[in-house]
């Protein structure tokens, strides 16, 4: 017997955005990776564990705090994706997508098991930085500061993703590099240098996301692998390579996985991939996809 | 200004071009005739370093361009508009017209391309895609004036256009050699580029079969045209 009552949905709706931004941010830099550089980048979520790590290592070791970690990580994770490109990532641009995957899948096994390694499987903590303590009250729930600061942040973020790629000169080239990166190269435009930018900045944007949910969840090797499922269900209900796709799909997969909990909480984690699974069958190409 | 010698072209194990020479002079206009499969696209493609493996001489202003990357050949100052002119579709007019870097001083500024392509001021907002053929071709070519490239690799640029665009296309070329481009025209339609360039080449499996100066091709037209298979 479902027991619906309307604060409490609200109530775990808005919780479900503050997920949502995680989904959004996470599944933005993936789409943008496989969108850009065609590889399936598995090891996104690991990327994301990387960032909330630096940022509790950042505070262990040096005592730098939530908001320096906020920039530090995604650059130090950044320059880590630059190397990454450049040694592993690059020589597979011209092979299969599943070559992608398998490399990227053994890179975030061999990652993860490494940090189990040195700190254990347990998780770590990390403080709410002092001054987004506390809580607004919404008039159906009380919304944790810190939280309606992930939302915010995050789609700022997102947003901002979105306009460097879908308005700006930049992004212009990067998306004439997706069809046809030969000619974009005989333009004049170094491509090899700007693909290994754009995967350092996909994944300092999947840093990023970690550095804003280590105060919210623990801080421990597994947590890429839990969000990077997730994010490569929103690339697909968005479309494949889909920049808003992935951001809207983000948001909107938050929000009703937060609808599941109020009305029926045993099928809040499976409800996000039934919708993967009702897209695929009635839309392959998702929700925001081009026909191929 | 280019200085072609022999010059060998592969694609994976096929040998397309064999020790292919030709010039282009700085200012002049060069066309390059021949079959399909001659090896027109393939000469254009390995002088922006495209082909898989080349061998012999491609000087510029002194530089060999082999071994570099297309994006070197580009800054050296070539520009490539190629026979399928590559407009992108997720771009707007504006923003294919804008995609090439200026690599030099002396490209034709926003006006200038106005001018000499005024549709493309009326188009700007459209999607590259939804252009006809022949304002794609515009496009392709206002795109690499832009750039301040001196030397420029024009692909079949009257490829399956209507005759009146390719007279439009003609009067085009011929103003851009006015800016004193220096211009490499591949084409298979020998009337189109009668007046157009100084010195023709024909080339045959890969390689040049005739040099011919302008004055001389009125002349040879009808065994231009037998070699062409027309």
């Amino acid at each position: 017997m479902l027991d619906i009552n309307i604060n409490l949905i609200l109530g775990q709706m808005m919780l479900g955005l503050v997920n949502g931004a995680f989904y959004a941010i996470v599944s933005l830099g993936l789409a943008i990776i496989f969108g850009l550089l065609g590889v399936i980048n598995y090891a996104h979520g690991v990327f994301f564990m990387l960032g909330a790590f630096i940022a509790y290592m950042l505070g262990e070791t040096l005592g730098i705090g939530y908001w320096g970690a906020l920039i530090l990580a995604p650059l130090m994770i950044g320059v880590l994706g630059l190397f990454v490109e450049v040694l592993l990532i690059r020589h597979l641009y011209k092979l299969e997508h599943l070559y992608g995957l398998l490399l990227t899948l053994g890179l975030a096994l061999f990652i993860e098991g490494f940090l189990r390694i040195v700190f254990g499987p347990q998780g770590l903590p990390y403080a709410i930085p002092a001054n987004l303590r506390g809580a607004i009250n919404l008039g159906f729930m009380y919304l944790p500061n810190y939280r309606a600061w992930v939302v915010i942040f995050g789609i700022i973020l997102c947003l901002a993703t979105w306009f460097i790629i879908e308005r700006t000169p930049l992004g212009a080239k990067l998306r004439a590099a997706t069809d046809n990166p030969q000619m974009v190269q005989s333009f004049g435009i170094n491509v090899p240098v700007m693909l290994t930018l754009t995967y350092a900045a996909g994944v300092a944007l999947a840093a990023a996301g970690g550095v804003m949910a280590a105060p919210l969840i623990a801080v421990d090797p597994s947590m890429g692998t839990n969000i990077v499922i997730v994010a490569f269900a929103v690339v697909v209900i968005g479309g494949m390579g889909s920049i808003l796709g992935s951001i809207v799909t983000g948001l909107g997969l938050g929000l009703l996985e937060g609808f599941a909990k109020a009305v029926y909480p045993e099928a809040s984690s499976t409800v996000l991939f039934l919708a993967m699974v009702i897209v695929l069958v009635l839309r392959p190409r998702g929700l925001f996809g081009k026909m191929a | 200004m280019l200085e072609i010698r022999n010059l060998n072209a592969w694609y994976g194990e096929s040998h397309i071009l064999h020790g292919t020479n030709m010039d282009v002079p700085e200012g002049r206009v060069v066309s390059l005739l021949g079959r399909n499969g001659a090896g027109k696209t393939t000469t254009m493609r390995s002088i922006m370093g495209l082909m898989d493996r080349t061998s012999g001489t491609l000087n510029y202003k002194g530089d060999n361009l082999l071994n570099l990357r297309p994006d070197q050949i580009a800054r050296k100052g070539i520009a490539l508009c190629p026979e399928d002119r590559c407009i992108f579709p997720s771009l707007t007019v504006t923003e294919n017209l804008f995609l090439p870097p200026i690599i030099a001083k002396g490209g034709m500024d926003i006006e200038e391309i106005h001018t000499l392509f005024p549709n493309i001021r009326e188009r700007a907002a459209s999607r590259g895609t939804d252009l006809s053929g022949g304002e794609q071709q515009m496009l392709a070519i206002a795109r690499i004036l832009r750039t301040g490239a001196r030397l420029l690799l024009l692909d079949e640029p009257t490829e399956g256009l209507a005759p009146v665009i390719v007279q439009q296309i003609s009067r085009t070329i011929a103003r851009i050699k006015e800016h004193g481009y220096s211009i490499l025209l591949v084409e298979q339609n020998a009337h189109f580029v009668e007046g157009l360039a100084d010195v023709h080449y024909l080339i045959e499996n890969g390689m040049i079969v005739d040099r011919l100066e302008g004055t001389e091709f009125a002349r040879q037209i009808s065994r231009v045209e037998k070699l062409l298979g027309l």
